[in-house]
């Protein structure tokens, strides 16, 4: 994967958001404090959001460029994205949640990645029935992460998906994003204010403040540990 | 009870119905526009919108009638490509109880489509479904409740209009005689007794519809 992101501008309430970077991990984490404009990032890079200036391009397909006034819909970029708090569709079974994609006739190529698969490496084969309502936070989360997947996605956001997690959920989520990476092989960018999460799931790090990326590198670089288990950032 | 009771029941029951129908998709369609798009001219429209809500009836029927009437823009054009004349028929009674109707609609269409969290319009539109399907997979049975209360307000509303239909309808007996005309022209005539019958009537109904949306309401599509 190759996630050019050039000269992004997007105005914000009370800074703008201005990143310039490429990213190619098979994790890339971009970590900061709520309200630094991680969201917003990912938005952009979803097409849920239009940048002021920049330029947007992903394995040489042009997703947006302010100059020459390109701005590909959402739902023709083939970017999943899992925000914060799931939005799995209420009206809709588990099953009819995880096959909301396979119900549009896309173009392209078939998906390679089966509902049966997704199913068992997410363990979620026993709720596939089960209304939204009544499942718990981790089950939710798993459900959000397979109907993402099912779609086929070049590329895969994450928005602090752990966040309404407790620590020990966590422990037990954190395994089924590994195993993700692993039997689908779709890249994905992490966004969290959380330093253990990053640490246990990313590769190249993007710390973001205020809007703009202010340092870059790998965990090792960027996070040390302070109490066993749990990082923290390093001074810069 | 007699024929012509029933007769004027069914009736009004029917133009209500044909009317609410009539402003289902445009009412749903503005109370989306005012819900999720900002345009120029917004709030202008919003309050031309709901100027039948607030205005005297009375004084909505005259513009309908100045409108529709055979010297009337409407009315000429409507006389012209379909052969059709609207004021004092029952066509008239059907654009009257739409057009008083129409506000209470859209407002709460509006208030049920900004109920829905954008987040999972986002979402539908990040799994490949373009903005048709996102609004009627997501949008639209997400509001479901919403609208379907809102319609049978409108159709309640409707069941009773009197005003604006008095003027571009007329009364005419077995034409254009609702409940409500017929209440106040046997009154008028000192035939309260089969008044009491049509009031029965139209209590009934109302109460009907208003039961109906309840349940509609309780009963929760499969979540």
């Amino acid at each position: 994967m190759n996630l050019e992101i050039a000269h992004l501008h997007l105005p914000l309430t009370a800074f703008a958001l201005e990143v310039n970077a490429r990213l190619g991990a098979h994790i890339t984490g971009v970590f900061g404090a709520s309200g630094s404009g991680k969201t917003s990032l990912l938005e952009v890079i979803a097409g849920l959001r239009r940048p002021a200036a920049g330029r947007i391009v992903l394995d040489g397909a042009v997703l947006s460029d302010a100059a020459s006034g390109v701005f590909l819909a959402a739902e023709q970029r083939h970017i999943g994205y899992v925000p914060q708090d799931d939005a799995l569709f209420p009206h809709l079974n588990v099953r009819q949640n995880l096959c909301y994609s396979h119900t549009i006739d896309q173009p392209g190529p078939p998906p390679q990645i089966t509902y049966a698969h997704v199913v068992e490496v997410l363990d979620i084969a026993d709720l596939t029935e089960r209304r939204v309502a009544s499942l718990s936070g981790g089950e939710r989360q798993r459900v959000a992460f397979g109907r993402a997947v099912l779609a086929s996605p070049r590329l895969l956001l994450l928005d602090e998906p752990l966040d309404g997690l407790d620590a020990e959920l966590k422990q037990r989520v954190i395994p089924y994003l590994h195993t993700m990476r692993d039997e689908f092989g779709i890249p994905m960018v992490y966004v969290s204010h959380n330093a253990d999460e990053i640490v246990a799931l990313c590769d190249d790090v993007l710390l973001l403040e205020r809007g703009c990326c202010v340092r870059r590198g790998t965990c090792a670089d960027l996070f040390a540990v302070s109490q066993a288990p749990h990082y923290i950032l390093k001074p810069d | 009870m007699s024929f012509e009771v029933w007769q004027v029941a069914w009736f009004t029951t029917w133009v209500a119905a044909i009317g609410t129908l009539l402003i289902l998709p445009p009412g749903i369609a503005l109370g989306w526009l005012l819900a999720r798009k900002h345009w120029p001219g917004k709030t202008l429209v919003e309050t031309l919108v709901t100027l039948p809500l607030v205005m005297p009836p009375v004084a909505t029927g005259l513009m309908l009638l100045k409108l529709f009437g055979r010297r009337g823009l409407l009315g000429r054009w409507c006389e012209s490509v379909f052969g059709v004349e609207i004021v004092f028929t029952w066509r008239a009674v059907v654009i009257a109880t739409a057009v008083m109707s129409f506000p209470l609609l859209v407002r709460t269409a509006r208030l049920a489509l900004e109920g829905v969290n954008p987040r999972y319009e986002q979402v539908a539109r990040t799994l490949g479904a373009g903005p048709w399907r996102v609004f009627w997979t997501i949008t639209l049975p997400l509001a479901a409740r919403g609208l379907v209360a809102g319609a049978v307000l409108a159709f309640a509303r409707a069941l009773g209009e009197f005003g604006a239909t008095i003027m571009v309808a007329g009364f005419i007996p077995g034409r254009t005689a609702t409940l409500s005309l017929s209440i106040y022209h046997l009154v008028q005539l000192s035939r309260d007794n089969e008044a009491w019958g049509l009031l029965a009537i139209s209590v009934a109904l109302a109460f009907g519809a208003l039961w109906l949306s309840e349940i509609l309401l309780r009963k929760r599509p499969s979540l």
